[in-house]
């Protein structure tokens, strides 16, 4: 054997190293990603479960008083997040009121205007839409809704806060499901003589429900999480409030509140163990949506 | 009018609406900081001072201009590594099967962990960590919020990054294996060089989202009004500033918050415009 391919063969296993080394690091840096969440659900769960019962779900949340007496006698704090519940649910509704049908029907806009100039100049706004710092939302909401309108923070001011920030994703999911619909399918509604809103409505739509409606569910749980544009529309109240025009609750905002008040700790894990498995739970239906109804031709 | 023409109306009316929101919002918030403009000029924004004493009272962005940026840019610096790993392994490595699948769903599940979660967990669980290994007294601060955002923005920074990787054509991989190159090598010289910049604009993109994060934030950096000395010192983000502040704000103090929001607002949208630009040039 001479000097030159001994060099060759050493070279070519130092290659070889390097390339094993770097696939073990690639793995072993991908998966150490995955640990936060564990981590994170391993945490809610062990201090969370205690405090989860059924009156967990109808009671309103305790004051400090009830919690720090509860806390010496070395019981489970009494009382739950009922107002949060009814809070989220009237203030993400709402927003979902607001943001589906127009995303939707823009959406619809832009699929069908793949060129248009105007199109062009609404599908940058929604992409910029989209990279609005939620925060600044809320500061919009304000503006808006509190100061002229319900003279003071309320929920409609917190659902247009949010309305604007899911907006983008329903729009986008839309407009991508409905370009993968084949244009014969329109071409042979039209041509059978369907006007052109009802093939829209009744042909095309329905045929793309499945994307639609997955990119409507996770943008549902994208906003049932936000705090800070909450924190400067909706305030929070500590009774339940179905009254639109005032100060409400959500799950987050009570999160906050537990988190400055040291006696209501325990409250804050079973809290954040609700809002995280209502929010997986979401994502987990639009996969299994988008998934079982994919749109196929 | 037939329903027809409603219909055309209502599609082009939804697109008008969506420009009317934008318009309005960046008028809302110049309208609402003109009071504090016209206090402070363009002083604002290279100030620092934040003095709400009455009759004595100044405000300027420079620290939470800087205590933003750095942060972000610090949280990505910490997340390339894991984001470049995960892009990787699901773009080029492991495509299909259990295993990738079982990622591609740790890291949506990440993206839907709220913010406000993520600032409890690096209360409760990394804060102790940071005060053990004696880098701040408190734990709070840069450093600290920057590892909790560095996890948050993972999912953003490694999905466009797995896509424009699963992209690259086969035929260039396949001619530099039968050079005989080795998979690293075929990373090194092929990959890269394609699919760079659409995992630049990535990480550009996820840059934004945290320059914009709030509640975790908030929560774990020690809102100082002061100019940062260094990574482990305490300090504040222009979304926390106003996450902390606006509640009480009236006056004067309100108007130069609303300015805040309308220099976050400007910031995220270049950093956003740049990275979408970035697409767009990879696209065509």
């Amino acid at each position: 054997m001479n000097t030159s391919t001994q060099i060759s063969n050493a070279r070519l296993k130092g290659r070889l190293l390097k390339d094993k080394l770097f696939t073990y690091m690639l793995i072993f840096l991908a998966f150490l990603s995955s640990v936060p969440l564990f981590l994170i659900l391993f945490e809610l769960i062990k201090k969370g479960y205690k405090q989860i019962n059924i009156s967990f779900f109808y009671k309103v949340a305790p004051d400090t008083m009830e919690a720090m007496v509860a806390v010496t006698n070395n019981e489970v704090i009494p009382g739950g997040i009922a107002n949060g519940i009814v809070g989220t649910l009237i203030i993400v509704g709402m927003a979902s009121l607001i943001a589906i049908p127009l995303g939707i029907i823009c959406g619809m806009y832009l699929a069908e205007n793949s060129k248009g100039n105007f199109a062009g100049v609404v599908r940058f706004i929604v992409d910029m839409l989209q990279g609005v710092p939620s925060i600044v939302l809320g500061v919009i909401g304000y503006i808006w809704i509190v100061k002229p309108i319900t003279g003071g923070f309320s929920g409609l001011a917190g659902s247009v806060a949010l309305s604007i920030m899911m907006l983008p994703s329903i729009v986008r999911s839309t407009e991508e499901t409905l370009k993968m619909i084949p244009d014969t399918l329109k071409e042979a509604a039209l041509s059978l003589g369907v006007p052109y809103h009802k093939t829209m409505l009744r042909v095309v739509l329905p045929s793309g429900i499945s994307g639609i409606l997955s990119g409507v569910i996770l943008g549902i749980s994208r906003i049932a999480g936000e705090t800070a544009p909450l924190m400067l529309t909706a305030l929070g109240s500590a009774a339940i409030s179905t009254d639109i025009t005032e100060p409400s609750s959500a799950i987050p905002l009570l999160i906050w509140e537990f988190y400055n008040d040291p006696n209501l700790v325990d409250m804050i894990w079973s809290a954040s163990l609700f809002l995280l498995f209502l929010i997986l739970c979401l994502n987990l239906t639009a996969k299994a949506i988008a998934k079982r109804w994919k749109v196929q031709y | 009018m037939n329903s027809e023409k409603i219909f055309r109306y209502l599609l082009i009316g939804s697109g008008v609406l969506i420009v009317l929101i934008a318009l309005g919002i960046v008028t809302t918030l110049f309208i609402g900081a003109i009071p504090s403009f016209k206090e402070f000029g363009f002083g604002f924004i290279y100030s620092a001072d934040w003095n709400p004493t009455q009759g004595r009272e100044s405000y300027g962005a420079l620290p939470f201009i800087i205590g933003t940026l750095v942060t972000s840019i610090l949280a990505l610096l910490l997340t390339f590594p894991f984001a470049f790993s995960i892009s990787l392994f699901l773009g080029e490595y492991f495509r299909n099967g259990k295993l990738p699948s079982f990622l591609r769903s740790v890291v949506d599940l990440l993206a839907g962990i709220p913010s406000v979660v993520y600032g409890l967990w690096g209360f409760y669980a990394l804060r102790p960590v940071i005060i053990d290994l004696g880098l701040n007294a408190q734990g709070f601060g840069i450093f600290t919020s920057s590892i909790i955002l560095a996890i948050m923005i993972i999912p953003y920074a490694s999905s466009l990054g797995s896509e424009v990787i699963s992209m690259v054509p086969g035929s260039l991989k396949e001619a530099a294996y039968s050079l005989g190159a080795t998979r690293f090598e075929v990373v090194k010289t092929v990959i890269i060089p394609n699919a760079g910049s659409g995992i630049f604009a990535g990480y550009i993109l996820a840059l934004g989202r945290a320059i914009g994060e709030t509640m975790a934030v908030t929560m774990l950096i020690g809102n100082s009004n002061k100019i940062p000395t260094g990574i482990f010192d305490l300090g504040n983000t222009m979304a926390s500033l106003i996450a902390n502040q606006f509640g009480e704000a009236d006056g004067l103090k309100y108007t130069s918050l609303v300015e805040i929001g309308l220099l976050l607002f400007v910031i995220t949208g270049i950093v956003n415009y740049l990275g979408k630009l970035i697409m767009k040039k990879l696209s065509a």
